[in-house]
């Protein structure tokens, strides 16, 4: 299989890094692939743009950081806007059309979906946004199932939360559906 | 846990060391928080009381060493972890657990420095400090490692080596290494060697001397606690532990506090190596720098390039034989570390021919990359960058 | 209990100054260790650096000498290893209160089982004489060849002050008193400080022009008085002694126990 290099990006407090772990989590533990997850740390992981970095492999990963992903994902504009020109050309951005412009001089397929919105509406509460994202950007790319995902999140997150981080699972599923073709 | 019997996590490197220290029968730590190794200590408060150890935040990091060498003495393998500023104020207390032959862990993430630096960001320039960080001459144990899988094998080393030698021993992270997540299998117990503290079978009534080595050079211990009282000290001592200046006695407490290290070399050598037979040119690496080099060696190799790793996972004692046996046949060997040569001194004082040892460094506070190895290969071997 | 059980012999004669004050406290603990029936074994003794630290070598007890104001926390490692030690902690001035002060205040904040002893001769005396933070004001040291300008520590209210649970204060001349507090600050559950005021003759009394050890223990006599006496509320200006603060708080280890149960409930 190729690698897979994403970048994850957005803003403190939007879940980026769980989002990141949780897909490196499931293709390491659950899909039998070979991950690795990091992420900057320090002040200006607090507020501003927040990133990581996620490789998924079949076989070993040696250099641990993306330097040019693959995919992207951008939860903000900040975070768009800094790190859409590092992609490499014709890789995938996903990114919330509410929340990002996109740019069509950069060379990738940028698909944006209204994931935010429609967490608020149908979810009621943002909380569950990253997962949703997570949701999406599995549908998309296949690099692991969503049933290895969603066994990930349960086992990541108290009981409580887990009919309603699955729900944002399957709304991630059914809002990427129609992009499919675009993959 | 997954569905299989194992024991098999996504973990971050310090959490494989937490998980390492317990594996090998960690009982006490003390910390202080520090950037970027505080994962450390936020997982032992949580699970060393699980197994009915104590986990201590101490006032500082002074305090941290010093609470270490005294619950060792008590008889609890003890551990500290640590980076930048706060490995030089433990320097003191490491010294002391030399001298008075204390066994326990000390943990350094490594940071940019001096000073506060950047801590946030990735250095590997503390490695003549783990040698010579304390005043005295003594000698000190090294480890480091490039995958979280062995954080967890190294750390558990970390503590065979303290208990069987009686001396702090370093484990040499890097920022990279404790934060980055990986899979982590966690052996069954029993599978890797742990080894235990020896201790006195001197009986109740007989003559205990703490600082009397057996045949086999060997210093049995007594809890304190236990039926043995003896006296410990950071000064110059004879064989019951009781402060001398007698030359001949202090002569040959530093030749013993040096050999029992400075003799077990090939010993305590731990290494990784790829591609080395036929290799021309040799990277030598160690910590997250050796995954660069290891990118750019299995990139190299499938271009049909004849070129090879040698991983140190024990910098010290520097395995000097070890390191002129691996290169003997290179045309050119490449040090890469994040630091101004630290190691790469070292082999050059190892090889027969210093003058084609060259260093591939990065001292931004980022992880050297394969392509800056691969830069200053291409410059030696006469193709231009 | 043979008392001689309770000593080191072979590594005496010890090397204290004559005079100097900190023989009384040896002999005062010793005798409170025996009347009290401890077993040694159970004793622990942790000190730092100077002349009070060479204490720990003499006494049969587990003994560690330490690193210069580092006792408490090393005394902290072995108690929260082996909660069952008696802990006993001989500092000097300079030892406990200026390298050692952070972790003096921690010690008494933490509230730990363990009793610490600040010999206090207003000097440092292993290296010849330097002022140190309970000097005070005017005294005459090496290193104030012109007269301190530094204020001193109260020992007793910085105790107080950081929730040491038991905190007393005496002198070497008033070995009775001296002895009971010992005792007491033993059988008390939580940090306890007992500061002594010990003569220095070779530094202090001969820098300040305050005579040899006679002098000095009878400036101890004649400057202080007991709290609550009649004499100390008729002269503020002695130093009081006695008993200032004793009172129950938990004690660390014993609440260490707690988080463990906590935790092994957990999983």
């Amino acid at each position: 299989m190729e690698r897979y290099r994403f970048l994850l990006s957005g803003s403190g407090g939007q879940g980026v890094i769980t989002m990141a772990i949780l897909l490196a989590e499931t293709a390491a533990l659950e899909e039998n692939l070979t991950a690795v997850q990091s992420q900057s740390y320090g002040p200006e992981a607090r507020g501003g743009a927040t990133r990581s970095d996620v490789i998924i492999s079949d076989s070993e990963i040696f250099f641990p950081k993306v330097l040019q992903p693959n995919i992207l994902v951008a939860l903000t504009e900040e975070a768009s806007s800094k790190y859409l020109p590092l992609i490499r050309p014709g890789g995938l951005c996903l990114y919330d059309c509410d929340l990002v412009k996109p740019n069509p001089r950069v060379d990738a397929e940028q698909i944006g979906i209204p994931m935010y919105k429609n967490v608020l509406a149908k979810l009621g509460k943002a909380v569950a946004f990253n997962i949703c994202v997570l949701g999406a950007l599995t549908t998309l790319t296949g690099i692991v199932k969503l049933s290895s995902l969603e066994k990930v999140v349960e086992r990541r997150f108290a009981k409580a939360h887990f009919a309603s981080n699955q729900e944002a699972l399957r709304l991630g599923e059914e809002l990427a559906q129609p992009y499919m073709a675009q993959v | 846990m997954s569905a299989t019997q194992q024991d098999v996590r996504f973990v971050q490197g310090n959490e494989a060391c937490v998980r390492g220290a317990l594996y090998a029968g960690l009982r006490f730590f003390a910390g202080y928080p520090i950037t970027p190794s505080t994962e450390i200590a936020e997982h032992l408060a949580e699970n060393l009381p699980k197994v009915g150890g104590t986990f201590v935040q101490m006032e500082d990091e002074i305090a941290s060493m010093c609470a270490v060498c005294g619950a060792s003495l008590a008889g609890s393998k003890s551990m500290t972890a640590t980076s930048g500023p706060g490995f030089s104020l433990k320097q003191e207390a490491i010294g002391y657990a030399a001298m008075a032959e204390i066994p326990c862990v000390v943990v350094d993430v490594q940071r940019a420095g001096p000073s506060t630096g950047l801590a946030t960001k990735v250095a590997q320039a503390d490695v003549n400090q783990a040698r010579w960080g304390t005043h005295g001459e003594h000698s000190i144990v090294t480890l480091t490692a490039s995958t979280v899988q062995d954080m967890f094998a190294v750390t558990v080393e970390a503590f065979n080596i303290a208990e069987a030698y009686r001396t702090p021993v370093i484990l040499l992270f890097d920022e990279v290494m404790g934060h980055m997540r990986e899979r982590l299998v966690i052996p069954p117990a029993g599978e890797l060697p742990v080894t235990e503290r020896l201790r006195t079978a001197v009986k109740p009534g007989v003559n205990y001397h703490p600082y009397l080595p057996r045949e086999d050079g060997r210093l049995p211990m007594s809890d304190y606690g236990d039926i043995h009282r003896y006296h410990v000290t950071g000064l110059y001592h004879d064989i019951w532990g009781f402060p001398t200046e007698q030359p001949e006695q202090v002569n040959k407490l530093v030749h013993h506090l040096v050999d029992k290290i400075e003799g077990r070399v090939h010993e305590l050598a731990r290494w990784k190596e790829f591609y080395l037979e036929d290799a021309e040119n040799v990277l030598i690496s160690y910590g997250s720098a050796a995954r660069s080099a290891r990118h750019l060696v299995e990139t190299r190799r499938q271009k049909g390039h004849r070129v090879g790793l040698l991983e140190l996972q024990t910098i010290w004692p520097f395995p000097k034989d070890l390191v002129r046996e691996k290169t003997a046949n290179a045309k050119n060997v490449f040090v890469v570390e994040m630091n101004m040569g630290q190691v790469m001194a070292q082999v050059k004082q190892a090889v027969d021919n210093p003058d084609h040892v060259y260093l591939v460094n990065r001292v931004d506070g980022t992880l050297v990359t394969p392509t800056d190895i691969g830069n200053v290969m291409r410059v030696i071997e006469g193709k231009g960058v | 209990m043979a008392f001689r059980d309770l000593i080191r012999e072979r590594f005496f004669p010890h090397i204290w100054c004559p005079g100097c004050g900190h023989g009384t406290v040896l002999n005062s603990l010793l005798h409170v260790v025996d009347k009290m029936g401890l077993d040694p074994t159970s004793m622990c003794m942790v000190s730092g650096i100077g002349c009070s630290a060479r204490i720990s070598g003499y006494v049969n007890f587990h003994t560690m000498h330490t690193m210069h104001g580092r006792a408490l926390p090393c005394a902290t490692g072995i108690k929260l290893a082996k909660p069952q030690l008696n802990m006993i902690v001989p500092m000097g001035d300079g030892d406990a209160m200026a390298i050692g002060g952070n972790h003096f205040i921690h010690a008494c904040r933490r509230n730990i089982d363990m009793t610490a002893i600040v010999l206090n001769n207003r000097i440092y005396g292993m290296t010849g004489g330097q002022y140190s933070p309970l000097s005070g004001r005017g005294v005459l040291a090496t290193t104030a060849p012109y007269r301190s300008i530094d204020d001193d520590f109260d020992a007793v209210a910085l105790a107080q002050g950081a929730g040491a649970t038991f905190v007393a204060r005496t002198t070497a001349f008033h070995v009775k008193e001296l002895s009971k507090i010992l005792t007491k600050a033993i059988q008390h559950k939580g940090f306890s400080v007992v500061e002594v005021m010990v003569q220095c003759p070779t530094y202090f009394g001969r820098k300040n022009k305050m005579g040899g050890a006679v002098q000095l223990l009878e400036y101890y006599r004649d400057n202080t008085a007991p709290l609550g006496s009649k004499k100390l509320e008729e002269n503020q200006n002695l130093i009081p002694r006695g008993i200032f603060v004793e009172r129950e708080r938990p004690e660390y280890c014993e609440e260490y126990q707690n988080v463990i149960a906590l935790a092994e409930g957990k999983e």
